[in-house]
């Protein structure tokens, strides 16, 4: 779905469509990615990957705050008062999540039950701040779209590969929304003896996973290597 | 009372604000390379969970949860304004931040010294509107209890940041695998820390 979206606004956008301008799409997909090299938006991230179904749902909320946010930002820049800027962004993040609440809560309710106050913490999850401080107060609406739906993309992805690793090997299934779970695992495996990894649910794992995550792409990616 | 105790060592061990939900990992990960920027950090956790849980509690009772309003007129009976609890707790916070911050810059400059850059931090610190939205999940039964689970929370995320800071200071000296230096190993330090304190779970008392 994410795609879609991306390719609309890339077609209004067509004389942005820069060189300069796909690299803000691209970086935060790994070089510049919000959750392993900027450690921001960790918070409301980890607890969710449980199913994959949540994640999603999830990763798609944030796109919709992060574009919502940084063109309303961007479009305002230039009047608001430096001093008050911190609350005028939070109000307005504030209202989108308020939005993406009970939409969720109207249209799948199951899942925003599951999602509980992670929703909410939408709010001060620090990527969305972190981008409209560094990316959308200074930036014409354009870019700062680009950069919005690039952001989310890079905190979607990776909260989707954990959700994958931790649902098919903690409870062998598979979800969407609107799907259900499916399972994944054939039963002759489990009458072989396979198990389960109950321990892939617990939420200490997420953790691990994603410094798994940033192992291998740090291994591919050596200039991202930190000193200690 | 035995209830009030309850409530803080649940919120401190059993429900550890890092390593059962993940809140304020953000500034955890970041602020955390020395035990004494941890102390800093943390020290202002405590004080402004302390201080933003039990007047977000005083906020969702008598003004935004279904018939909270009775105390005004009788006929607000049906009145729900939680869908605005967002909004009103992030202001409540980011203003609360705003003025704690100014009260201690003036009557306790030596505090100030000690807190002044954490402080603003705080503001985007998801355990803080994690505190406020867990209370207002779990309905505590009145103002005494909220402030215990705000205190216990606070002193949880505390104990998580020093512990974190106090290891990686020594974790320097090993030989880690380059690509795991610095975010990776923690991560994976904080999941076996994680997987230590589950042994509390279930604790009942």
């Amino acid at each position: 779905m994410a795609d879609t979206v991306e390719e609309v606004v890339n077609k209004e956008s067509e004389p942005l469509f820069s060189k300069k301008n796909r690299k803000l799409l691209t970086d935060p997909l790994d070089d510049d990615n919000p959750i392993t090299v900027q450690v921001l938006g960790i918070c409301s991230a980890l607890a969710i990957t449980v199913q994959v179904q949540q994640a999603l749902i999830m990763a798609l909320s944030v796109l919709f705050v992060m574009i919502g946010g940084n063109l309303m930002v961007s479009l305002i820049r230039n009047v608001i008062p430096n001093r008050i800027r911190i609350i005028v962004q939070l109000v307005i993040v504030a209202f989108l999540v308020i939005l993406v609440d009970q939409i969720l809560k109207a249209f799948v309710y199951d899942i925003s039950k599951a999602l509980s106050v992670f929703v909410g913490l939408i709010i001060s999850n620090c990527i969305i701040m972190g981008r409209l401080e560094a990316f959308a107060l200074g930036n014409k609406p354009g870019p700062s779209v680009l950069d919005a739906i690039g952001n989310a993309a890079g905190f979607g992805w990776i909260l989707i590969a954990v959700a994958v690793v931790r649902e098919v090997f903690g409870s062998g299934t598979f979800s969407l929304p609107g799907m259900g779970q499916v399972n994944l695992i054939p039963e002759a495996f489990f009458n072989m003896g396979y198990m389960n990894n109950n321990m892939m649910i617990l939420p200490p794992m997420a953790l691990v996973t994603v410094g798994v995550i940033i192992w291998i792409q740090r291994s591919r990616n050596t200039k991202l290597i930190e000193e200690n | 009372m035995q209830e009030l105790v309850s409530i803080f060592v649940k919120a401190i061990f059993v429900e550890n604000m890092i390593f059962a939900y993940f809140l304020g990992m953000c500034s955890y990960l970041a602020v955390s390379k020395t035990v004494k920027t941890g102390v800093g950090l943390g020290a202002a956790v405590i004080f402004v969970l302390g201080i933003t849980v039990p007047l977000n509690y005083l906020i969702e009772n008598y003004l935004l949860a279904e018939g909270a309003l009775t105390w005004l007129d009788p006929s607000f009976a049906a009145v729900d304004l939680s869908f605005l609890s967002f909004i009103m707790f992030i202001a409540v916070i980011a203003s609360m931040v705003q003025l704690v911050e100014m009260i201690v810059e003036k009557f306790a400059p030596a505090l100030y010294g000690a807190l002044g850059i954490f402080l603003p931090l705080i503001a985007v610190n998801c355990s803080i509107l994690g505190g406020s939205l867990f209370m207002q999940e779990r309905q505590y039964s009145d103002i005494v209890e909220a402030t215990a689970f705000s205190l216990g929370s606070g002193v949880g995320w505390f104990l998580a940041i020093v512990a974190i800071a106090a290891i990686r200071e020594k974790i320097r000296y090993s030989d880690v695998p380059a690509p795991l230096r610095g975010l990776g190993i923690t991560f994976i330090i904080t999941g076996l820390m994680g997987i230590a304190f589950m042994s509390f779970m279930g604790v009942e008392l």
